[in-house]
């Protein structure tokens, strides 16, 4: 006796989260039930083997067919052959679009293209995600970045009209595809320590404040100036003496220091540069100062007393410029130095 | 031109990309109705065409209007080749025909191919004006209301139950013709489609017609059905309860909207109708008049004549006098003999309903079923379908006269089946033999003091137990005791039923699904020797499944079947029976015996031991049921009489002989010893096997209940929370060496299996019941088994569980409320209510013992802290009915209100889709419907050649049943509605060809859309309605003391 066919379709259509789950995950049918059988569902139920491979099958089909219009969430909610309660519809979507921090760490900055598929593969191998999970988040990424590539206005606004995404997780994308935008080196091995979560702070804050084409080499003068240079200095050194534990590496490291974060902005007007930002930050600065133990409260002041400093030299015209530079420098490299 | 149909096409939504090189579609929409066709304009380049057409406006007969689908097709322009047809949408404009139910039909509608399936949604309105022609040679019946429902719908009362109509017509099937080789899938379907929607409007139309003969205005009970005779055609047919119905809130009766005078009647010509009396009588004369003449008609045709004889067999004076109190006694027979006048009326005195108002039955019989084999030959003329109506005529006068034996003049809870495979067919009818109450069957004039002193002589609650017959002439062997309740009356020792459990009846415990399934090989053959062979095995199955379903029964420590429903069905090579029924325990029949096993050969040691070992088995499982259905029945009245307990051959003797001292007797009953056990022979394997199926059966999961009856016995706090759902397994059978052993196993855990998917599957809604249970069974190819479930899970409150409707405490505490002076005075009265011969207690211990004959678990009695408490509960019930407690106002609403957090997912809350529920029951838990919308009935086919891409035959179908659920929601929606009730999978035929990658699926659904709205919006809106409810049901006599 073998079952041809199986189905079970309710009028209100039954999700099963953990089913869910596992299908995002994307474990096949028979893994997904020896998964649910290790859960001890079959004690807790008095259900037999057979009836979770039914009831897998069920649910993986019904995700399958839902798989559609979840590339098109609000397709979802005008649909008419499935009925899904709104809270559960959004429960579906936000979850389709959650993504692996393991995997958006291998493909943050990449270009969201068919070469970048082809890695799928080796990353699958490297993060322990199943390829066919790699590829519905990869899928996503490319949808989205597809989708707000070309629109006007606020990128997490238009995410989420598009996508009708929960707000963190419409940032999270926002992030991504500002990124993949812009190509951002994220993979070094320096890089490594970093998180999703400190690349989508420094694009949020990038996103929020800068814009392209300001003439950042314009800045390039607080360092190209050998007075400035040193006027700079010492008006960081003066406010600082006492204050700062690590006064003395500071002080010895500050033209270096200032040398790397005045470069990067010079960089920023490269497209082609654009992509070591972060690699920069952490060579010219967030390194540097680890290597000498900084705290990160001495960072913190130092970055505060050095991009306020350059308001006292009367040699200098950028100011706003500057502070726009810095404000968001600043508030990335903090998010940026840890261990 | 007696109405204008206007149809306005707004706007598309979703559309299909038709054009790749654009990825786009230039769409428009065709509409037509009958041979009129209009077109809109094309909107170019666009996937949501706004079309905002003018008003297409036809003008039709009203006959056109009833038969007639509304077609819709959505195409995509191309100017160089033919249009590309993207899909259609039908909508049947009947609701639109009746005065109270929907004025426009307006919505999004899914756009459907045969081939692709749902392909986008179309924003269509439709209204129709309507013109009363007085005057003219009526064919249209335009105004009969149609339901679904098999009760009388929720916001009606029943003035008159008029009874049984039907009709059949038969076509050729589009395709079988030979045009069918040259067309291409999709307009073959398309055809068909089409043809079933059209003979479905007629088949209505020609029902409605027979309503209005009848002075009716609604049909109640509607069930209509096609039968695929391949070759030899298609027949469409339909049978229904005619009734009078009276809309709740407006007390001035209701007349169909384009009703004629009755004098225009006798014009019509009613070529069909079997019944040459209907003529001869002339319809002008009153129905009334009809009712009141005794004397049994000459002019019957033969039908009748056989009845005439059933009739003076029928041992009605043994009843009055012989088994009946000396009270109920002459009232009894004068009840009866203005029943069988009102029901000699009718050729066929049936009805679909399974319930009924109350005082409308008056006894049950049991089940009556017929059968007969038939070979399909070609059906030549289709506007004489003399055939298939003889058929269902010799089908329907063998029911008829099997309820005759049984003493009954009707036959409740009605129903007919075909199993069709190849040239054969089976005819199938079955139903409730029934004593019924007249008021209900004419037009209100009985003597008024009469019906009331009957009334209150009639004891309600148990009375449909009384058995109907002559115990002296009994039709089968039945150990018959006097009533557990009344001690008046007799009652069967088990009572089997097609009909849902009478509202006022008093059960002990909770019920539960009962079902026998039995497989039968067969040789494969042709035509009449194939009949032949049927014919033959027909009856050892029937009585094969009988006696699993008694066995089962027993099992279950149960005495009661209800909603029996056995199908049979038949293949190439086998036979299959399914019986589906809940089963309970009835206050009023006595406990059941056990089951008791019996070897063949005593003087084997080990064999002995071995059948010791089943006994016991067989015991603990009778002792586990008991106590998992809370059947635990008050055994005070034993001790009470204390009598010795007589041999069973005696006892029916003795019973006789003091039958008519009724005075005393309670005092003489000795009939509730325990039961002589059931005895299973065990004298070969085959029966061993059945010992073993016996047990085999496992309870559902704890939480879990399930029945196939509306309403679960025992349960009645349900909360708003419920699931519809479809399922469908095939399994393919291995063809090596089948035995009729390895057959039943395999079908058996394919109904056991299916049943513990759906309990696994719906465990979130722990605590719940499984209502309304439908199996069906069908053989679609030599090798595979097909079961389609369809069912309703309900969540109810646990921690309120009440016992059920109408329990002896509400009934003396709405006496107590009334009057508590005659509490007092005739206390003895209230006991026989309750407990017989019980002395009188205080007030306090009565209600305690009363409750806990109705089988209140003393837990449960327990939560209440105090009597007052459950009193008010209690009472509360009853002024909302039996299906609402208190605790639903407080529970949180849909199943969809989870508690997700929505907090930063804004754009999800504008869900532009209306919930519409869908319920194979009438009612909805927690609701009141408030309007009825009209009847939908639809049938829809898909097919594709792309089977592997859909996902196998599992992805194939899931699509198209969810597609088609879609597709009633839309129309539900689109008439204004937000439930479909009665919702029923009348067919659904799977046909695949796995090697051509093909496979074709035809489903037929229908049900009633309703509007309802929740109880808890409700009591905010007026808190005094449900008091309102209990004394207009105190008229109807809902409440007897």
């Amino acid at each position: 006796m073998t079952s041809e066919l199986d189905i079970f379709v309710g009028n209100t259509t039954l999700i099963d989260e953990d089913v869910y789950r596992l299908w995002l995950d994307g474990y096949s049918v028979t893994d997904a039930v020896a998964l649910r059988v290790r859960s001890g569902i079959l004690e807790q139920t008095g259900a037999t083997a057979a009836v979770l491979q039914s009831d897998t099958m069920d649910h993986y089909r019904t995700f399958h067919m839902l798989e559609r219009l979840l590339h098109a969430p609000p397709k979802l909610l005008h649909q008419l052959i499935f009925q899904i309660p709104p809270s559960r519809q959004a429960l579906l979507i936000e979850r389709y679009y959650a993504f692996d921090e393991a995997f958006v760490r291998e493909v943050l900055g990449k270009k969201l293209s068919k070469g970048t598929k082809k890695d799928l593969d080796d990353i699958s191998t490297k993060t322990g995600i199943t390829l066919k999970s790699c590829r519905r988040q990869f899928d996503n990424f490319k949808r989205v970045f597809k989708v707000v590539e070309e629109m006007r206005g606020s990128l997490v606004d238009n995410i989420q009209q598009h996508f009708l995404l929960s707000d963190r997780l419409a940032r999270d994308y926002a992030a991504i595809v500002f990124f993949a935008n812009n190509r951002f080196e994220t993979g070094k091995k320096k890089l490594q320590y970093l998180s999703f979560g400190d690349f989508a702070f420094c694009a949020e804050l990038m996103i929020q404040n800068w814009t392209l084409g300001a003439d950042l080499k314009e800045l390039k003068v607080l360092v190209a100036d050998k007075d400035l240079l040193d006027l700079h200095k010492s008006l960081v050194c003066t406010a600082l003496r006492g204050k700062l534990g690590v006064f003395s590496e500071m002080e010895a490291n500050f033209k270096n220091l200032s040398r790397g974060l005045v470069n990067v902005a010079a960089k920023l007007t490269h497209n082609k540069d654009v992509r070591d930002l972060f690699v920069d930050l952490v060579e010219k600065f967030v390194e540097p100062c680890r290597s000498d133990h900084w705290p990160l409260s001495d960072v913190r002041f130092f970055l505060n007393q050095y991009s306020a400093s350059v308001h006292s030299l009367d040699g200098f015209r950028h100011q706003a410029l500057w502070d726009r530079y810095m404000g968001t420098l600043r508030g990335c490299l903090l998010r940026l130095y840890h261990d | 031109m007696p109405g204008k149909l206007k149809v306005k096409i707004v706007a598309g939504r979703h559309l299909p990309v038709m054009d790749r090189a654009s990825d786009l579609t230039d769409a428009f929409v065709e509409v037509k109705f009958g041979n009129t066709t209009f077109k809109t304009d094309v909107y170019l380049k666009s996937l949501n065409p706004q079309w905002n057409s003018e008003w297409f406006k036809f003008e039709v007969d009203d006959e056109d209007l009833q038969d007639e689908p509304l077609q819709i097709t959505v195409l995509d322009h191309d100017t160089y080749s033919a249009n590309d047809a993207i899909g259609k949408v039908y909508i049947d404009i009947d609701p639109l025909l009746y005065s109270e139910a929907a004025t426009v039909i307006s919505g999004w509608f899914p756009i459907y191919d045969t081939i692709h399936g749902i392909r986008g949604e179309i924003n269509v309105v439709v209204k129709v004006d309507l013109f009363n022609d007085l005057n003219r040679f009526r064919q249209s019946s335009c105004g009969v209301k149609f339901f679904c429902t098999t009760s009388i719908p929720k916001c009606y009362r029943a003035v008159i139950i008029h009874g049984f109509v039907e009709e059949l017509v038969v076509n050729e099937d589009p395709e079988y013709q030979w045009i069918d080789r040259i067309r291409t899938p999709r307009a073959s379907n398309e055809a068909r489609q089409r043809l079933i929607s059209l003979m479905s409007g007629e088949l209505q139309r020609k029902i409605g017609l027979k309503v209005l003969e009848m002075r009716g205005n609604a049909v109640v009970g509607y069930l209509q059905c096609f039968d695929l005779e391949g070759e030899s055609g298609l027949v469409v047919r339909a049978i229904g309860t005619a009734c009078t119905l009276d809309k709740l809130s407006s007390p001035a009766a209701f007349l169909p909207a384009c009703n004629s005078p009755s004098k225009e009647m006798k014009e019509i010509p009613f070529n069909e109708d079997p019944n040459p009396n209907t003529h001869s009588s002339g319809p002008s004369t009153p129905l009334k008049n009809q009712t009141y003449s005794f004397s049994p008609s000459k002019s019957y045709s033969r039908q009748s004549s056989s009845s005439d004889t059933d009739l003076s067999l029928t041992p009605k004076t043994g009843m009055g006098s012989g088994s009946a109190g000396k009270e109920g006694g002459p009232f009894k027979a004068l009840l009866r003999q203005q029943t069988q006048s009102a029901l000699e009326q009718r050729e066929f005195p049936f009805f679909t309903l399974t319930a009924f108002p109350p005082g409308f039955l008056v006894h049950v019989g049991g089940v009556v079923s017929a059968r007969s084999v038939k070979l399909l030959d070609r059906i030549h003329n289709p506007d004489e379908p003399e055939t298939r109506d003889a058929w269902w005529a010799e089908i329907r006068q063998e029911i008829k006269s099997h309820a005759k034996a049984l003493g009954c003049h009707a036959v409740v809870g009605y129903s007919e089946s075909t199993s069709i495979c190849e040239e054969v067919c089976i005819l199938s009818a079955s139903g409730t033999a029934a004593v019924l109450n007249p008021r209900f069957l004419q037009d209100g004039t009985v003597e008024g003091c009469l019906e009331q002193r009957l009334e209150e002589n009639l004891p309600t609650r148990c009375g449909f137990c009384h058995i109907p017959y002559d115990e002296l002439n009994m039709p089968f062997p039945a150990h018959l005791t006097y009533c557990y309740n009344c001690r008046k009356q007799k009652v069967p020792d088990v009572l089997f039923t097609t009909i849902d459990l009478p509202t006022d009846a008093t059960v002990i415990g909770k019920g539960c699904l009962i079902q026998a399934r039995l497989c039968r090989l067969k040789k494969k053959a042709q035509a009449e020797a194939n009949a032949t062979a049927i014919s033959n095995l027909l009856p050892f199955m029937e009585y094969e499944v009988h006696t699993q379903l008694m066995n089962k029964l027993k099992l279950k420590g149960m005495n009661a079947l209800f909603g029996l429903r056995i199908q049979i069905t038949v293949g190439e090579n086998m036979l299959m029976g399914l019986a589906s029924a809940t089963g309970v325990y009835l206050a009023a029949l006595p406990t059941p015996g056990g089951i008791q096993i019996a070897g063949k050969t005593p003087n084997d040691g080990s064999y002995e031991q071995h059948i010791s070992h089943m006994q016991k088995k067989i015991n603990d499982t009778i002792a586990k049921n008991k106590e998992l259905y809370e059947i635990n029945p008050p055994e005070i009245s034993e001790e009470i009489i204390g009598s010795p307990i007589p041999e069973p051959r005696q006892r029916s003797r003795l019973l006789r002989s003091q039958s008519e001292s009724s005075d005393e007797v309670t005092e003489l009953d000795l009939s509730h010893g325990k039961k002589d056990a059931f005895v299973l022979e065990i004298d070969d394997t085959d029966a061993m096997e059945d010992v073993h199926s016996l047990l085999t059966d496992v309870p559902p999961p704890s939480g879990f209940y399930s029945c196939n009856t509306e309403i679960m016995p025992g349960i009645n706090n349900w909360t708003s929370e419920i699931q519809m759902f479809t399922s469908v397994r095939v399994i393919r059978l291995s063809s090596l060496n089948l035995t009729n052993q390895a057959l039943n196993k395999n079908f058996n855990d394919l109904c056991e299996n299916l049943l513990k998917s759906l309990y696994f599957k719906l465990r979130s809604m722990i605590p719940c019941c499984l209502c309304h249970v439908n199996f069906t069974v069908s053989l679609p190819e030599d090798e595979l088994i097909q079961v389609t479930v369809t069912a309703v899970a309900i969540t109810f409150d646990k921690n309120q569980a009440l016992q059920t409707t109408k329990t002896p405490v509400e009934k003396s505490l709405q006496r107590a409320s009334t009057d508590n002076e005659e509490l007092l005075q005739f206390p003895l009265e209230l006991c026989s209510d309750s407990l017989p011969s019980h002395p009188f207690p205080p007030a306090k211990e009565h209600l305690e013992s009363a409750s806990s004959n109705s089988g209140i678990p003393a837990a449960q009695r327990d939560r209440c802290s105090s009597w007052i408490e459950l009193i008010k509960l209690k009472a509360q019930t009853i002024r909302r009915g039996s299906i609402k407690t208190t605790m639903t106002v407080e529970k949180a609403s849909p199943v969809g209100d989870g508690n997700f957090r929505n907090r930063s997912a804004p754009p999800c809350a504008n869900s532009t889709v209306g919930v519409v529920k869908m319920t194979p029951l009438s009612f909805i838990p927690g609701a009141k419907i408030t309007k009825y919308l009209g009847i939908i009935n639809m049938f829809f086919i898909r097919e594709t050649t792309s089977l592997r891409e859909e996902g196998g035959v599992s992805g194939f179908l899931h699509a198209f049943i969810a597609e088609v659920f879609a597709m009633v929601r839309a129309h539900v929606a689109a008439l204004g509605g937000n439930a479909v009730v009665s919702y029923i999978m009348k067919q659904c035929v799977f046909m695949e060809n796995p090697n051509k990658n093909q496979a074709q699926c035809l489903i037929n659904v229908s049900g009633d859309a309703v509007v309802f709205v929740r109880e808890s919006d409700l009591e905010v809106v007026s808190s005094q309605q449900p008091t309102t409810n209990c004394q207009s049901s105190c008229t109807e006599g809902e409440v007897t003391t």
